[in-house]
């Protein structure tokens, strides 16, 4: 199961900060999860498609998109911290 | 040192056990951010911060480290609360000691710089107008930016 974190406004759109996903063998990258998630709440897909959301795999700032089913998958949006 | 911390802090008790820490450096600089009060006229009730465990912590170490690389100065002290908050309570302390200073100063800016636009904090704002997430304006930006086009004047 791919852990997926979500944070600030997206937690509230995602109607939570966590989700066990089961992802497969359907889903290899960022833009296949998203896809995903955007099947079953195509608002929760829109926002996490916006280009000012960050994401970080596994507690890395990801550079490749390359994703699998044991990995945790956060979507950041602007920060606003101080 | 790096603390994220879920309760109040006392600002002016961390300021002197940082300065006892601080030995003979010549200058202690210290920053406080506090809730505000309104907020686009709409009056803030409360001020509601979350973070992402274990990563905004190395991340932050990882600024302090960066900080360190540009200025003289010893390690500095960030506080930064999440959870629940009311107008005028302490959301973030920075505090730097160097023995001179200019660098005490401009590491201190430099850290509430990447603090307001890169640290991984989200706020949301409870007014009496609603609720709403914040985000940096385009002055923390721009403000953040300086740093950047400093390293290529260098």
């Amino acid at each position: 199961m791919a852990r997926i974190l979500f944070f600030g406004r997206l937690a509230d759109l995602a109607g939570g900060r966590t989700r066990e996903l089961q992802i497969g063998d359907s889903v290899r990258n960022l833009r296949e999860l998203v896809d995903l998630i955007a099947k079953g709440d195509a608002r929760l897909g829109a926002a996490l498609r916006e280009k000012s959301v960050q994401t970080i795999i596994n507690e890395r700032v990801s550079t490749g998109e390359a994703i699998s089913d044991s990995d945790e998958i956060a979507f950041l949006p602007p920060v606003s911290g101080g | 040192m790096i603390r994220i911390s879920p309760s109040p802090f006392d600002p002016g008790g961390e300021l002197s056990v940082f300065e006892k820490a601080a030995g003979d450096a010549g200058a202690v600089v210290s920053f406080l951010g506090r809730v505000r009060g309104e907020e686009t006229k709409a009056a803030v009730t409360a001020l509601y911060l979350e973070h992402y465990p274990g990563v905004t912590e190395r991340m932050l170490g990882e600024l302090e480290t960066e900080a360190r690389g540009r200025w003289a100065i010893a390690e500095p002290l960030i506080i930064h609360r999440v959870g629940e908050l009311n107008p005028g309570e302490p959301i973030v302390f920075v505090c730097v000691s160097a023995r001179h200073r200019r660098d005490a100063f401009e590491a201190a800016d430099f850290l509430m710089d990447y603090l307001k636009t890169k640290a991984l904090f989200w706020k949301k704002e409870i007014t009496s107008d609603g609720e709403r997430w914040i985000e940096p304006r385009a002055e923390d930006y721009s403000d953040a930016a300086r740093w950047n086009e400093r390293d290529k004047d260098n």
